[in-house]
């Protein structure tokens, strides 16, 4: 990462850098904000239109209700105030991607208020704490089309304009300046991005823009009062990158004074390939907006009881689960966290493990060995040969010692390089059984002679100590005594 | 039936006309287009005549009627559309150089609704541009006569839709009223013209002008035609969110009930100082007409009307500031050829596709709407519309209607008023009292002066008490023999 100029540590330790976050969410409802057209990302250039997303004279925008229903679940889910009404207001811009000459957002009535999120952080002495971040609005708005500055023959001297994306809907939801590091900003991302992956309004794909984050950064002299005046670092359109530009923003401006100077107030352009923000035209940026309250909308009402019936919707999130199959199922923080990751993986987590004889078992398999194996062969999580429930076999398996660890790690590799999923493996190469019970007595003998107090412990009622003795004897199996004659054996052999 | 009865007819006489098989739709159409072709050349009414689909239409109707079908409210009507409403196919300038050559590819609400209705629609009538004046001489494409007086303006915005019903180009047409549009040119040519309460017809496909005020209606010869007009166009429509969904029509049926009983209210505030002696005379005879049929009539205070004009022009243009927007020569319409910078492309088309009322109207809604101004101007004047709502509800406690001029002077002569917008402004004095308070009002003729310009006389009624204003109209109408 490039820096703005060679700043000593000692020099950047004076400073307080201050952040916030603006962050654009599209909302996965089936058609836009304002209009019946298909809301899908991509497709043939200007073809998902129609009169109101292509702002004709005098087509009309009508409020789509998925789009209310998914803003307010999203707002709850950041523990929002929702407002009961809300109005849409008119930002009034020129651009040829802004087909109407304004953008139909929210503004001095935004639909919530006043939410939060955790965050993991670190406080000064360096002691990992939760940090809250607070929330200070989330409002609804739509989307604009895309220019297409290359790409053409004629790009030189062309701008081509795709409406496809014109209204679609989206939630603004704006930070408070509470954040003091870019690993904070990282994480306060990663954090909201993936509570609203929980609730399913949208799918957040930065790639696909439908995630965006603007930067507010500022900084100040330690233990001041005020913060300093800030810049608005836009277009960081992907994880990798939020923490380098907010980090080169930071440093840039203490470098503007120290050297004396005075950081302006602009909005500047990450552009990462070049590790560096850059000033946009102050020209462009002198926007007044002109903000009106939308005279084609009549305010939106959201009241109790729709809020209850939206609320029904409401997932778990993923804190609360996290904390949750920590207490059910004896996880460390570590494995819940990856196992909490996205919603629909720890739904299935949650199914595959309640079956299993032990669900902390499962986690561990899944966590290692399965883990390690796609990471080897460089393969998703959807790409796993080993399905869940083959998971549960391998875990049941291990369980009651059907199978050593030993023989587990072989058959998931037959299973990896075959391509087969776990129970296939299993039967197929099922390690050899011992069913002869003279040999399983015999083993079972040795066993009880090596260990002559335990043998006193069960004779004196302690019966769940057979359970040792199975273990016993199917490690020295091999795992390979037949588990069903061995229990019958062993409880025969010590209450003889 | 002769060529020139034909163009001479009500809704309700064209349509019982050609259920009876004495003409048909077809020839209707055709001789009113025989007609624009002849008259309107000195009028200017229509800037584009929709012949094919007009007679496409009508084919449809003659085959209904052949077959012996139960025909439509509006079957075989010809009807004239204001230019500022989409009609799928046809040119839609809104008056203005900036729209030149656009077709929008969809019909307005008002339109298909017509059509379902059985209407066949002729073409699109001249207006002011964007619907923004009082004399339909800011239209670009020439200024549109008033057929009673050739000399003078027909009214505006919707000059071009009062002017072709009064010289028999259409049986009906649409207009819009955003501060008076459809009232004042309706008193001018000596026709009616229906302000639906705000909500009552969808502006769906109504190239905006200013969102909270702007209103779909119909001119007509007569009021029965407009309470069959207004049947067809009212209710609520899916595509625009501020249309009402409280239940819609019976309007015709409301005419057969007397006006006996009803208390009508002369508010003191629209007989003052400007107004013409002829036009008062005319008005109060209304008045004598309305208590021989058993009216009560009532003074009535509305306190806060010296503050309707400004209200009006602030908030009408700072919503006109932001709907013309649109217009940058992106995607439809004009564009500039000259531009060297994407600024240069707005500003430029702009510059050229916009006379000089709707630069001076833009001017002024931006102004509202600026950052350290908005509270002193738009905020205020929606204050003020609050209170002058406020006067009308409390007027109509008392009072079942409001009975007042339509505007101060008969029509004037054509470029008198043009070099003083104020003065122009002013033609909009006893109409946009109505428009901001949201409730409906028409215009009904009610003689002439001595100088045979037509007089109109105003009813303005509760919010979506259409069926009593329409009454009263009917009333007025009557008494005029």
């Amino acid at each position: 990462m490039s820096t703005a100029t060679a700043l000593s540590p000692e020099i950047l330790a004076k400073y307080q850098p201050v952040i916030g976050l603006e962050v654009h969410v599209q909302l996965l409802t089936e058609t836009k904000a304002f209009c019946g057209c298909v809301n899908r990302y991509g497709g043939e250039p200007n073809t998902h239109v129609c009169p109101t997303c292509l702002g004709l004279p005098g087509a009309l925008p009508v409020l789509n209700r998925q789009a209310v229903e998914y803003a307010v679940l999203a707002a709850k889910s950041i523990n929002c105030e929702i407002r009961e009404t809300s109005v849409f207001a008119r930002k009034n811009y020129f651009y040829p991607d802004s087909p109407k000459g304004y953008q139909i957002s929210q503004f001095d009535k935004p639909v919530a208020e006043n939410g939060w999120i955790e965050v993991p952080a670190f406080d000064e002495s360096g002691a990992p704490i939760t940090k809250r971040i607070g929330i200070t609005r989330l409002h609804m708005e739509e989307d604009a089309g895309k220019s297409i500055h290359d790409g053409f023959a004629d790009s030189i001297n062309r701008t081509y304009i795709d409406l496809n994306r014109c209204g679609t809907p989206l939630v603004e939801i704006v930070s408070e300046p509470d954040l003091r590091t870019p690993d904070e900003v990282f994480e306060y991302l990663t954090r909201l991005k993936e509570i609203l992956l929980y609730t399913g309004v949208s799918d957040c794909n930065m790639e696909e823009g439908s995630l965006r984050c603007d930067a507010n950064v500022s900084v100040m002299l330690k233990g001041a009062k005020e913060f300093g005046t800030k810049a608005e670092v836009k277009n960081v359109n992907s994880f990798r990158f939020i923490r380098s530009a907010v980090q080169y923003e930071i440093e840039r401006q203490i470098g503007v004074i120290e050297e004396g100077g005075r950081v302006v107030q602009e909005s500047r352009l990450w552009n990462s390939g070049e590790g560096r923000t850059y000033s946009m035209r102050s020209k462009e940026q002198a926007h007044d907006y002109r903000y009106f309250p939308e005279p084609d909308l009549p305010p939106l009402v959201v009241g109790a009881e729709w809020q209850a019936e939206i609320f029904k919707a409401l997932p778990e999130l993923p804190e609360a689960r996290r904390a949750r199959m920590i207490e059910e199922f004896g996880l460390n923080e570590q494995d819940a966290a990856t196992i909490t990751a996205t919603r629909d993986f720890a739904d299935r987590f949650e199914v595959a493990a309640k079956k299993a004889k032990s669900p902390k078992r499962v986690a561990s398999i899944l966590l290692s060995e399965i883990t390690m194996r796609l990471r080897a062969a460089e393969l998703s999580d959807e790409q796993s040969p080993v399905s869940l429930d083959g998971i549960v076999l391998a875990a049941d398996l291990m369980e009651d010692g059907t199978i050593s660890s030993k023989q587990l790690k072989q058959l998931l590799d037959s299973s990896f390089a075959e391509n087969k999923d776990f129970p296939e493996i299993y039967e197929r190469d099922k390690p050899q059984q011992i069913s002869d019970a003279g040999a399983i007595e015999q083993m079972i003998d040795e066993v009880i002679a090596a260990n002559p107090k335990q043998v006193e412990q069960y004779r004196g009622g302690k019966k769940t100590v057979a359970a040792f003795f199975v273990g016993q004897v199917m490690r020295l199996s091999k795992g390979q005594a037949n588990p069903a004659m061995l229990n019958e054996l062993v409880t025969k052999k010590l209450d003889s | 039936m002769t060529v020139e009865s034909l163009t001479n007819l009500t809704i309700e006489e064209a349509r019982s006309a050609v259920a009876a098989g004495r003409t048909t739709a077809t020839a209707l159409a055709v001789a009113h287009y025989d007609r624009i072709e002849v008259e309107d050349k000195a009028i200017n009414s229509y800037l584009a005549l929709s012949r094919e689909r007009a007679l496409v239409q009508a084919e449809k109707i003659d085959a209904m009627a052949q077959r012996g079908e139960e025909l439509p409210p509006l079957a075989g009507v010809p009807v004239g559309i204001k230019d500022v409403l989409a009609m799928r196919g046809a040119p839609a300038t809104a008056g203005s150089l900036i729209l030149k050559g656009y077709r929008p590819p969809y019909d307005a609400t008002t339109v298909d609704r017509l059509e379902a209705a059985g209407a066949v629609l002729l073409g699109k009538l001249n207006c002011d541009e964007f619907a923004m004046g009082s004399s339909n001489e800011n239209s670009a494409y020439g200024p549109v006569r008033n057929p009673r007086a050739m000399d003078r303006v027909p009214g505006g915005s919707s000059g071009g839709s009062a002017a072709a019903v009064s010289a028999d180009l259409c049986v009906a047409s649409l207009g819009t009223d955003t501060g008076g549009s459809i009232r004042q040119p309706a008193a001018f040519c000596g026709v009616v013209g229906v302000l639906p309460t705000y909500g009552r017809v969808s502006r769906y496909g109504l190239i905006a002008f200013a969102s909270s005020l702007d209103r779909v209606g119909p001119f007509t010869k007569n009021v029965k035609d407009a309470a069959t007009m207004l049947e067809v166009l009212a209710g609520k429509d899916a595509m625009d969110a501020t249309s009402s969904d409280r239940p819609a029509g019976g309007y015709v049926d409301a005419l057969e009930k007397p006006v006996e009983g009803l208390r009508i209210g002369v508010p003191e505030e629209y007989f003052g100082e400007g107004l013409d002696p002829e036009i008062r005379a005319a008005v109060e005879k209304a008045l004598d007409g309305l208590k021989a049929a058993g009216c009560t009539i009532k003074k009535v205070s509305l306190p806060h009307t010296k503050y309707a004009v400004p209200t009006y022009y602030v908030i009408a243009t700072a919503e006109a500031s932001s709907n013309l927007s649109r217009f940058d020569g992106v995607r439809f319409g004009l564009r500039t050829a000259e531009a060297k910078s994407l600024s240069d492309l707005f500003r430029k088309t702009r510059d050229a596709g916009f006379g000089p009322e709707v630069k001076r109207r833009i001017l002024l809604g931006t102004y509202a709407l600026s950052a350290g101004y908005y509270d002193a101007y738009y905020k205020k004047a929606q204050q003020v519309r609050t209170l002058l709502t406020r006067d009308f509800l409390a007027a109509f406690n008392e009072v079942d209607a409001i009975v007042a001029p339509v505007t101060p002077t008969p029509a004037f002569k054509l470029g008198e008023k043009t070099d003083d917008p104020i003065k122009m402004y002013l033609e909009d004095i006893y109409s946009v009292a109505a428009s901001l308070a949201g409730i409906c009002g028409m215009s009904v003729p009610c003689g002439e002066t001595s100088a045979a310009l037509p007089i109109g006389v105003q009813v303005l009624g509760r919010h979506f008490d259409e069926a009593t204003m329409l009454r009263v109209a009917k009333a007025i109408e009557a008494a005029q023999g």
